[in-house]
């Protein structure tokens, strides 16, 4: 298929598995544990940063032959600025209570290790085309751990999804208790920690000789 | 002493790392042994007390709903809060820059054991969180801004320290195979971050 070629195509779907950005790259953790307490903002956050991944590697990409080496990174912080900035007066004016709920991590996609990382890594050195569908891949990479993170943080810690009702009220009649635990920022951490072992138990070429 | 509660607060109770989780990407990468991530801890909580009280001046006389008031009364109504983002990332991007020269010029051997980590400052979340959370909550003066900077650092080093000891011990454990590495270090990290929680009643 000319549309897919077999480099773009690895550019697509490697983060999602092999390359994925947190759980192999280590990059971007800081934000896909502290918006998973709830599913709804955890999907909120994921389709941010897949959108600012991909358009910040278009437009660099776009201007990797004018970028002067030296202040690449300034040049690079700009426009990821620039474009957090619109996601975030966008999720302001549709999505207020979800915004409210992200609170500064929104912000915080600036600083996300993803978006730098890919920026460097990939969008100086290739064209706009493989570096969008890089952008997407990387941010759906990083948007599935924040979802799963997200779907069991929300089930076990309120026996809710989305804010509906899952655990019938049965079970809450029987001794069934929310474990209010997973509603703890920790907890994030052991779940990805959990992704992470799964993970690596598959895929056993991706396991460390050291500690 | 309001300022004191503040920094203690900021060390423990709201601990960047332990409780927000910023800066964990060179919290992971860094944490391999205690010398150097000494000198990443000093060198963020440096960043973070000078970018901190820089960032709230600006936040307050320039990008704030009526901040520029002081310019006369045709600036009452500017509201620039839509361009903190871009002004706070460029403070911290130039000031790192400007560290990662003084340091090169007077402490060599600081520079070299840093390496690549010391212009990855500008991107640390916990230094761009500290001025977000500064601009969330609304301090009352440049003060209250500072030690709250100065707390949030220390609290960062505290953190990367500890994990960093615990790691150089952890070489002896046998830790099973597809946990090695990364795995074990969140799970460290889960666990410490369990004990900071027992911090939280803390009110001086």
């Amino acid at each position: 298929m000319a549309l897919l070629s077999s480099k773009t195509k690895a550019a697509l779907l490697g983060p999602l598995n092999k390359n994925n950005p947190v759980i192999v790259q280590v990059l971007g953790i800081c934000s896909a544990l502290a918006v998973t307490s709830k599913l709804e903002p955890a999907i909120v956050m994921a389709i941010s940063v897949t959108l600012v991944v991909a358009f910040a590697n278009v437009i660099i990409s776009l201007l990797r032959n004018t970028i002067p080496n030296r202040i690449r990174i300034i040049v690079q912080l700009v426009v990821v600025a620039t474009l957090v900035t619109i996601v975030s007066e966008v999720l302001k004016a549709f999505a207020y209570d979800v915004n409210k709920q992200l609170s500064v991590f929104v912000g915080l996609i600036v600083t996300n290790c993803i978006l730098m990382g890919r920026l460097e890594a990939f969008a100086l050195g290739n064209g706009p085309w493989p570096s969008f569908l890089d952008g997407i891949g990387n941010g759906l990479g990083y948007g599935w751990i924040l979802i799963v993170v997200g779907f069991f943080r929300e089930l076990l810690g309120s026996g809710t999804l989305m804010g509906h009702q899952v655990i019938p009220q049965a079970f809450y009649d029987a001794g069934y208790q929310d474990n209010g635990l997973m509603m703890l920022a920790p907890m994030a951490i052991l779940l990805v920690a959990c992704i992470i072992w799964v993970h690596r138990t598959v895929n056993k070429e991706l396991q460390e000789e050291t500690n | 002493m309001e300022a004191i509660s503040l920094i203690v607060r900021s060390i423990f109770v709201d601990n960047m790392i332990f409780a927000y989780f910023l800066g964990m990407c060179s919290f992971l990468a860094v944490s391999k042994d205690v010398k150097t991530a000494m000198g990443l801890g000093i060198a963020v909580t440096f960043v973070l007390v000078i970018t901190l009280p820089i960032n709230y001046l600006l936040e307050n006389y320039v990008l704030k709903a009526g901040a520029l008031a002081w310019l006369g009364d045709d600036f009452a109504n500017v509201d620039l809060s839509v361009f903190s983002l871009l002004i706070f990332i460029a403070i911290i991007a130039s000031f790192t820059q400007i560290v990662e020269m003084v340091i090169e010029r007077f402490s060599p051997a600081l520079y070299s054991s840093l390496g690549i980590f010391l212009p990855l400052i500008a991107v640390n979340c916990a230094i761009l969180g500290g001025s977000l959370f500064m601009q969330q909550r609304e301090f009352s003066n440049i003060g209250m801004a500072t030690a709250y900077g100065f707390g949030s650092g220390i609290g960062w080093l505290l953190a990367i320290v500890g994990m960093a000891a615990i790691r150089e011990k952890l070489e002896y454990s046998n830790v099973p195979k597809p946990l090695k590495g990364l795995g074990i270090t969140f799970i460290i990290t889960a666990l410490m971050a369990l004990g900071f929680m027992s911090f939280a009643g803390i009110d001086m």
